[in-house]
């Protein structure tokens, strides 16, 4: 019976083998494939090569290369599994494999580039493994969300609970708009912030929160009024999607209109006592916050939760669903609530539903807008509407 | 018999319940019937003879302004709900 030599040898001369130099110039037209394991790949590979460890080559190759004309650089290590590869692709009938003699080691040592991969790290894979075990996101997913910007608007009842959940999902960049400082009467529902934190400004409370919890994350601070004047430069900083916890209309009215001339998605979220409200506003693929409420209420009638008070729990439970709506729409994954209005009453614990349609005489996303650019907003919401 | 469902901005004005009984085969007959009994609710749901523009009323979940507006029939039975813009995030 042949021992492992043997075998090596004989696969080793049924296959073909090119050195790093020949192998690096088909750099560019041949698929390089990695065959080893994942803690090797992650110190390390050949650019551009995909990774395939040598357990899943047969189930995995034909999504990489769907040609079996295609030619094929298959390496690992030290140039042994890569052969006994070689010869299982030409079973499997690749009519064109080498094998990289001296393996990616020689490749390194003949000074030839390599490169990172875009993968996770030992501390990245144990802090999402809870994320890495579902399907639905996985590697890629955690990846697209580390490679994710989600704007905050307001670090305040919504922003805290959302902007938690998101650092810790690896959400890559935060950024937060905020104009307003620590207060006592805030801490019994803002948890970004802290007894200790109390006076401070809460976008730099809610960064040095955020940070702790998750160092992937960069939290990028706006200490301003969100306004007619500045959200141009805020937005261009370049968003995927805008999760808004304002506290007023004016800011509602103005975050809607940038977002559908910018066409970045709005995870909005409203609470007052015991109840709370949360939708998706998606730019072209429904309606938007001026389709639903056209006209904000007077004054008068739409009170505060500093005049009307609010359970310090429920923006927990409502900025727990903006941050994972956010994610999906992050991931591209599950029906998101565009088109629907999530009503939820704390006190009955009793969630409802309410279907949402885009107004084709939105004066902002309709057929015909009339409002092309950004108004007064708070005297629009002042019951004295000046008509655009 | 329908059940209207009062926003908590407006429970002040139905002696703080949550919902109340109204009558009415249509969304304005409901309306009359609540606001004669409830008559403080009058100027925060009716402006114009017709629906208040900061206020939404779904019936059976469906926002009655994409129906017949205040024309909108409503089946005995039938959930509805009064909803106005919030703006709470803080």
């Amino acid at each position: 019976m042949a021992g492992y030599r043997d075998l090596l040898q004989q696969v080793k001369s049924e296959i073909d083998e090119v050195d790093a130099p020949r192998a690096n110039a088909l750099q560019g037209s041949a698929l390089f494939v990695d065959v080893r394991e994942q803690d090797e790949w992650d110190e390390g590979h050949i650019p551009g090569a995909v990774h395939i460890p040598r357990g899943y080559l047969e189930s995995r190759i034909e999504n990489a290369a769907p040609d079996r004309a295609q030619q094929v650089v298959v390496y690992c290590a030290g140039g042994s599994r890569s052969a006994f590869a070689a010869k299982t692709l030409e079973e499997l009938g690749y009519g064109n494999v080498v094998s990289l003699a001296g393996g990616y080691t020689d490749w390194k040592r003949s000074g030839l580039p390599t490169q990172l991969p875009q993968s996770l790290g030992p501390e990245q894979r144990a802090r999402y493994s809870r994320h890495l075990l579902i399907p639905e996101v996985g590697i890629e997913g955690q990846m697209k969300l580390l490679q994710s910007r989600v704007l905050l608007i307001g670090a305040g009842g919504l922003g805290s609970p959302a902007s938690l959940y998101l650092a810790a999902a690896g959400v890559g960049t935060l950024g937060i708009v905020d104009d307003d400082r620590v207060d006592a009467s805030n801490l019994q529902r803002q948890i970004a912030h802290s007894t200790e934190t109390l006076g401070d400004w809460k976008v730099d409370s809610a960064k040095r929160t955020l940070e702790a919890l998750n160092p992937d994350v960069n939290v990028v601070t706006y200490k301003e009024r969100l306004t007619s004047e500045n959200i141009e430069r805020i937005l261009g900083d370049g968003w995927d999607v805008i999760l808004d916890g304002a506290d007023n209309f004016p800011t509602r009215y103005l975050v809607n209109d940038a977002s559908v001339w910018h066409d970045v998605p709005v995870v909005h979220g409203s609470i007052y006592r015991f109840e709370g409200q949360v939708t998706v506003f998606k730019p072209g693929d429904g309606p938007c916050y001026r389709c639903l409420f056209p006209t904000p209420p007077p004054p008068e009638l739409a009170p505060s939760c500093a005049e009307g008070g609010v359970l310090g729990v429920l923006p927990g439970i409502v900025g727990s669903l903006q941050a994972s709506e956010t994610i999906k729409l992050l991931l591209g994954i599950g029906d998101s609530l565009v088109g629907r209005l999530l009503l939820f009453d704390a006190l009955e614990t009793e969630f409802s539903e309410v279907r949402l349609k885009k107004d084709p005489a939105c004066p902002v996303c309709g057929e015909h807008p009339t409002i092309t650019e950004y108004v007064d907003y708070v005297e629009f919401c002042s019951g004295r509407p000046t008509h655009a | 018999m329908t059940t209207v469902r009062i926003p908590p901005t407006l429970r002040a004005e139905v002696g703080g319940e949550r919902q109340v009984p109204a009558e009415g085969e249509t969304v304005r007959e409901l309306l009359d019937d609540l606001t004669a009994r409830f008559p403080g609710l009058r100027t925060q749901l009716v402006e114009d003879d017709d629906i208040a523009p900061f206020v939404n009323v779904y019936v059976e979940g469906e926002d009655v302004r994409t129906l017949d507006g205040i024309e909108t029939p409503v089946r005995k039975g039938a959930t509805v709900i009064l909803l106005p813009a919030m703006a709470g995030g803080a």
